[in-house]
């Protein structure tokens, strides 16, 4: 059953009155729209996420066939990268530590937050545009200058950032200028995200509609309500230490050198004194919640789509709001469980090991509550609800496997290992980026007034689903058999890694199967803006605000200032006419 | 039609408030400029670091929260704010705090 | 377009969104601060040696700019309250010293700055003088914001007086938050750096 379908110039939104027609440049580039802000940040996180795919792709050749020249490809890469095809160790680390930053900083956080967030989170609350719209386009300029720096760095001499997406001092101290431009670019990610963060706190306090009171908040607003709280408190340390990393670079200050050290023979000339675990200190403060950032918006989404295709309410959801919040609590206060190897005491790890346990509670209860919501439901495996689902035991997965990182006598053996790069990829990508997916098959219709392709969708649901665990399991055992993370050859100089060196080219040819099957989901992407099933309001028969404006909503989003009668998941309510009472009608 | 023409009346605040506050603002001034003294003349004494630091952290306190009780208006401000405020200092006394005792705490195994 | 509780209050939580905004990005401020001052602790408490400030910094010349902030402090406070009273020259008159203020403390930091480099003595000397540089100068580059941000609603910002003076009376206010953040900033700057 379908809506019928709305055709022609949408009614003329009633409060709006005078808005002259923008030139092209106000409406398309330099536009306040959250919606267009939020298509702005979901294409270029998107682009992000691919480039820092390809730029994994190129390392996972030289993690299979070590030392082998690349084909056709290596050839392009000039001499300086790789000189007859084959790789660098500097290239592979230039790879790996942008890899790293790209598909954090530019990939996932701005799709994640700056896509979904922007473009739902009015809607979804019944207003307008967000509280403060110009300052939501200068969040995603800020964005754009930092991936632009990002990519310049590429073309300094010496290449990128090559020192971990974490740069750890001493080492990001006296790497070459690609440090610098890294540094750069992340104070304007930094400031992006601070920007945006203030902007959603605001808009989700103040312009709710009427009748929308916390507790009636879909998830997926308390989700990115949460989220926000975590960018805006816990960035700005980084953003002070990346300035000393700069002052350390630049101005030959000795923020995270310490005395002594002595650099290819030469000791260096610097005053020394400082202390490299001050820069991992203020690095992990925001990295931690920033794990949390990469995964909350996902989970709020996943909430959104099994309460859809389930026809049933969301078990426990005020389990879920609560467990949302306590986690971004607790997430300030773990973050040293990253630093267990750096001679911290028996005192702090054991206080670090003890809230890192505390917050695996909030985790495992929202992943139940998801799991529980789908017993007994009316399932609907449509494309969205194929990746809700798909992501539930992948989180299991990456959540359980973190466990022995949390403890720090486990984490002697596993730390700095691929069990770890297994852990974390399991929770970001067959998690977080399914959760993407899933958002945006599901939202898709919203913003263009076009279904996606169902049957191109489920063959990119199906080969992802396989690919992301032939890539990411093998891992953890490459890592409990010892071999570190960042070895340009994958372990293969050493003869512990051998019983488990062929586990690499699996996993390289998982991730370059991975990227045929992602083909379909971005022909799927474009082909669909015109040739998508046409669809109304509420092609999901959906229950939260976002489905009673317009598909696509025009410039203030609703006719009609919107009221919220009821909680947002009411489906299958006995004695009702119809499977569903939406929140927003009377 | 924009959705701020609402003249509202400025209405938590009328003249006599205003007075009230300005007398509020002109002893807090004078209070600030006192503590200032006092802090730089204590130092004058160098009194042993932890003493000194104590000291000087105190009147820092009160001096900052006259700042931000009377001029940044803190003490009649909504309920939200404090939330906030109170979740922000959460946050730094732990930054503060746990880097350094973590560092120090293994400090005898190095 | 109409973004409501721009001007007037909502209801429930008896605020608009720019008071909401200016705490917001004043409680990553503190965060911001927060982290310097963490790494000052951790640096200081791990060195061998470390001078007391009066033996490296210009007390009195640092005692009189911590007077002058906190002065711009209460013009900036009183500017409001002229607007509130509906008195726009003494707004004017206020906001001029405010700004004024703050140049005056510039100028003091130059010299201090100054000073330093003719001694010798940069970022690069040693970590009292790196993360001395370091507080003030990020201090120093939001007095510079700050000031910026007075002297727009000084000059042309103003206009909106006219149109919407409870508008401007919020931006003012706000303003005035971010700038008394700044003198906060500096009551524990001072001390901390110049006295212990």
């Amino acid at each position: 059953m379908s809506d019928p379908v709305v055709v022609g110039p949408h009614p003329h939104v009633a409060h709006e009155v005078h808005h002259e027609e923008l030139g092209f440049w106000r409406k398309y580039v330099f536009s306040t729209d959250h919606k267009v802000i939020g298509i702005q940040y979901a294409v270029t996180g998107l682009l992000f996420l691919l480039f820092g795919f390809s730029l994994m792709m190129l390392m996972r050749w030289q993690l299979a066939y070590p030392g082998a020249p690349l084909p056709l490809l290596g050839r392009l890469l000039g001499d300086t990268r790789m000189p007859g095809g084959t790789m660098l160790p500097e290239f592979y680390n230039e790879l790996g530590a942008m890899h790293g930053t790209i598909m954090v900083f530019l990939g996932v956080v701005p799709l994640a937050v700056g896509g979904f967030g922007n473009f739902v989170l009015p809607l979804q609350i019944g207003a307008p545009d967000m509280a403060f719209p110009r300052i939501n386009m200068m969040s995603y300029w800020c964005l754009f200058l930092g991936g632009v720096t990002m990519l310049g760095s590429f073309f300094v001499p010496g290449g990128a950032a090559q020192s971990g997406w974490t740069s750890y001092s001493p080492l990001a101290d006296i790497a070459g200028t690609g440090q610098t431009i890294w540094l750069i670019g992340m104070i304007f990610l930094i400031t992006s995200s601070l920007l945006g963060s203030i902007n959603f706190i605001t808009t989700t306090i103040q312009l709710r509609a009427k009748g929308l009171t916390f507790m009636r908040f879909p998830i997926f607003v308390w989700a990115q309500f949460v989220t926000s709280f975590l960018l805006l408190l816990a960035f700005p340390p980084l953003e002070a230490a990346g300035v000393m990393q700069l002052m350390d670079r630049v101005a030959g200050t000795s923020f995270f050198l310490p005395s002594g050290l002595v650099v290819s023979g030469q000791p260096l000339t610097n005053a020394g004194g400082g202390n490299p675990l001050l820069w991992q200190h203020l690095f992990w403060f925001l990295a931690h919640p920033e794990v949390y950032v990469l995964i909350l918006p996902g989970l709020g989404i996943v909430a959104e789509i099994v309460a859809n295709n389930t026809r049933k309410p969301l078990w426990g959801y005020r389990s879920i709001v609560y467990s949302l919040i306590f986690l971004g609590f607790m997430s300030f206060i773990v973050w040293a469980h990253h630093m267990f190897m750096t001679g911290m005491g028996t005192a702090m790890a054991a206080f670090f090991q003890t809230t890192t346990m505390i917050i695996s509670i909030p985790s495992v209860v929202i992943l139940t509550a998801l799991i529980l919501s789908l017993w007994g439901g009316s399932i609907r495996f449509n494309t969205p609800m194929l990746f809700a689902v798909g992501f539930l035991p992948m989180f299991g997965i990456g959540g359980l496997t973190g466990l022995p990182l949390g403890l720090n006598i486990s984490d002697i053996p596993l730390h700095d290992t691929y069990y770890v790069i297994g852990h974390f990829h399991y929770v970001v990508a067959p998690g977080t980026i399914f959760a993407m997916m899933a958002g945006i098959y599901y939202w898709y219709p919203k913003a263009t007034g076009r279904k996606m392709n169902e049957l191109l969708g489920k063959i990119h649901f199906a080969g992802s689903l396989v690919c992301m665990n032939v890539i990411f399991m093998p891992m953890f055992f490459i890592g409990l058999a010892g071999v570190s993370r960042r070895l340009f050859d994958g372990g293969a100089a050493y003869a512990f890694a051998q019983p488990v060196a062929h586990l690499n080219v699996v996993s390289s040819w998982g991730a370059w199967i991975l990227a045929l099957f992602q083909l379909p989901f971005i022909f799927n992407f474009f082909w669909s803006i015109k040739n998508g099933e046409p669809v109304g309001e509420n092609p999901w028969q959906a229950t939260t605000i976002e489905w009673s404006a317009p598909s696509p909503p025009p410039h203030g989003n609703f006719v009609g200032a919107p009221e919220a009668y009821r909680g947002p998941y009411e489906y299958s309510v006995p004695g009702a006419a119809k499977d569903f009472m939406p929140q927003f009608e009377a | 039609m924009t959705s701020d023409h609402a003249v509202e009346a400025v209405a938590d605040h009328h003249a006599a408030d205003i007075d009230r506050h300005v007398r509020i603002y002109i002893t807090v001034f004078v209070a600030l400029m006192v503590l200032t003294i006092v802090t730089v003349a204590v130092s004058r004494f160098h009194l042993p670091v932890p003493i000194a630091v104590s000291v000087a952290l105190l009147v820092a306190i009160i001096k900052g929260s006259l700042v931000a009780c009377y001029f940044m208006h803190l003490i009649s401000e909504k309920r939200l704010i404090y939330a906030v405020l109170t979740l922000t200092v959460i946050f730094f006394a732990v930054l503060l705090a746990l880097p350094v005792l973590s560092y120090h705490d293994g400090f005898w195994m190095r | 377009m109409g973004i409501p509780y721009t001007v007037t209050t909502r209801r429930d939580t008896g605020l608009n969104n720019g008071k909401i905004g200016i705490w917001l990005f004043l409680a990553s401020e503190v965060m911001l601060f927060g982290a310097l001052f963490a790494s000052y602790i951790l640096i200081r408490t791990g060195a061998q040696t470390w001078p007391r400030g009066d033996t490296v910094l210009n007390v009195p010349l640092a005692t009189v700019n911590t007077i002058v902030l906190i002065s711009s402090s209460v013009t900036m406070v009183m500017a409001w309250a002229s607007l509130m009273r509906h008195r726009f020259e003494t707004f004017r008159i206020y906001m001029g010293i405010t700004i004024l203020c703050g140049l005056a403390f510039l100028v003091i930091k130059f010299f201090e700055y100054s000073h330093h480099f003719e001694e010798g003595l940069y970022p690069r000397s040693d970590n009292f003088h790196a993360i001395y540089f370091t507080l003030t100068g990020l201090h120093g580059l939001h007095v510079i914001f700050g000031m910026a941000v007075n002297a727009w609603l000084w000059g042309p910002g103003s206009k909106l007086w006219k149109t919407n003076p409870v508008w401007f009376t919020n931006r003012v206010e706000n303003s005035g938050l971010f700038w008394h953040f700044v003198d906060l900033v500096w009551i524990f700057l001072f001390p901390t750096l110049y006295l212990l």
